[in-house]
């Protein structure tokens, strides 16, 4: 389902009206579940009855190419507990509160570069191609230790990758010429070792034997395109929201407390939950979910975007509010599964949003919104470029 | 309040240490929970009640006799 044109910022209108638990058809002509409030998707989410296995009969798959591309790359986010977390906890320190923390004064003089570079350039200037997009590559690719350089290469690969519209060939090769881009790097580290997340894998855990070489680059692969595709359309839809909410951005742009800037990014993380294809589960089991039995071997979706609109949990859910509490949204999934990037986007999309309106107060868009292109053909929602003037 | 944690269903996800820094905390190597007070203050105790609302792997208990 795709958002309506004329309200780019809302979950799709089919969403709207269907029962809170019921049937949908998807691409392969089968017939899942669609679960559309939030405290049933928080059920199944926390619910390990409920399989990630993207190998199991009956799993929803977003399209044909992801379902043919999962038989030989499987990172650990389509894997269930104890092989998931096994692999999960691998990276987990990493994530730490306080070692994101610590990467606050480089994130803060990466986004104040690229300001300066932006302001030091010809306007209208694209703000996805100047801004948006680099600011999570540059900090993903340090943090990963994969070469900046080649960002070029790898962001192909992975817009090919995220389209729902790629031929199955074409999602095949882009998968098959990164997982390849990656070996070479972890190869690399196994003679030159580098003291990075891919690194540190490489010296701990693949030198102990705790780890395949294919394990690692299933890792860097998926945290490669995880690192960047989301925050940077959070960064870029973001900022085409708060356009459109002027008073929201007015309040942003002035203040000084962090916490309503931390406050402000959970709100439009809730407003605009841009993985908005649905988390996908097949039950091992026959389980009742709100009242609906749904047997072993039934796919099941939780459309996150509903779910984040349901008046149940955000009272008055439509309307973008930056001093609502909505820290509760399902904007980076819940259960075993939930995003382990997400103290990194958070702290990214704090100092953006903290950053950005502040040095650019004049920012507006440069083009009508019928005019701006946006990605309901993409996995991950988001503007494609966003011209802005100040 | 009485406050329970689970370390073996913890998935270091680092939502109780956001809301309620003073009653929990991550462990180094691994960035599983650590329970810093196990009898939290009245004033931290909203904080804990949002803590548990979070956690994605449901790893804290809360006894609020």
């Amino acid at each position: 389902m795709s958002r309506a044109a004329d309200s780019p910022f809302d979950p799709p209108p089919d969403l709207r009206d269907v029962e809170p638990v019921g049937r949908v058809r998807i691409w392969s002509g089968e017939t899942p579940w669609l679960v559309t409030s939030y405290d049933a998707q928080r059920d199944v989410l926390a619910d390990q009855r409920f399989s990630a296995d993207t190998q199991r009969t009956g799993f929803p798959h977003q399209s044909a190419s992801t379902a043919e591309r999962r038989r030989d790359f499987r990172p650990f986010i389509v894997m269930d507990d104890p092989e998931h977390a096994r692999l999960r906890k691998m990276l987990t320190r990493n994530f730490m509160i306080k070692r994101i923390d610590a990467l606050r004064p480089r994130v803060q003089q990466i986004v104040d570069e690229l300001i300066d570079a932006l302001l030091a350039g010809p306007k209208p200037a694209d703000l996805v191609r100047a801004f948006a997009l680099p600011v999570p590559s540059l900090v993903i690719c340090e943090l990963l230790g994969v070469p900046y350089a080649d960002h070029d290469f790898f962001q192909a690969c992975s817009r090919r990758l995220i389209s729902r519209d790629t031929p199955v060939d074409e999602a095949l090769a882009a998968s098959n010429e990164l997982r390849s881009y990656l070996r070479d790097l972890v190869l690399d580290k196994q003679r030159s070792p580098t003291d990075d997340m891919l690194g540190r894998l490489v010296a701990d855990q693949l030198a102990a034997g705790a780890v395949t070489v294919d394990e690692v680059v299933s890792m860097g692969v998926l945290m490669l395109i995880a690192g960047h595709e989301t925050t940077a359309n959070m960064i870029g839809l973001g900022t085409l929201a708060l356009l459109h909410h002027p008073d929201q951005l007015a309040e942003l742009r002035d203040t000084r407390d962090p916490a309503l800037v931390a406050n402000a990014v959970e709100e439009l993380l809730r407003y605009l939950t841009i993985v908005h294809s649905g988390r996908r589960r097949v039950a091992t089991e026959d389980v009742e979910v709100d009242g609906r039995l749904v047997r072993a071997g039934e796919g099941i979706i939780l459309a996150n975007d509903a779910g984040n609109r349901d008046a149940e949990a955000f009272p008055e859910p439509d309307r973008l509010d930056i001093h609502r509490q909505a820290r509760h949204h399902i904007a980076f999934g819940y259960g075993v599964h939930q995003c382990l990037g997400q103290p990194l986007a958070r702290m990214e999309l704090q100092i953006v949003y903290g950053t950005l309106y502040r040095r650019i107060p004049t920012l507006r868009s440069a083009v009508p919104l019928a005019e701006i292109e946006f990605k309901h053909d993409m996995i991950v929602y988001g503007v494609h470029a966003l011209p802005v003037t100040w | 309040m009485k406050v329970v944690v689970d370390q073996d269903k913890c998935i270091g996800s680092g939502q109780c240490v956001l809301v309620a820094p003073e009653v929990f905390d991550q462990r180094d190597d691994d960035a599983i929970v650590v329970l810093l007070q196990e009898h939290p203050a009245a004033a931290h105790e909203d904080g804990v009640r949002q803590a548990a609302r979070l956690c994605p792997a449901l790893a804290i208990e809360l006894d609020e006799q």
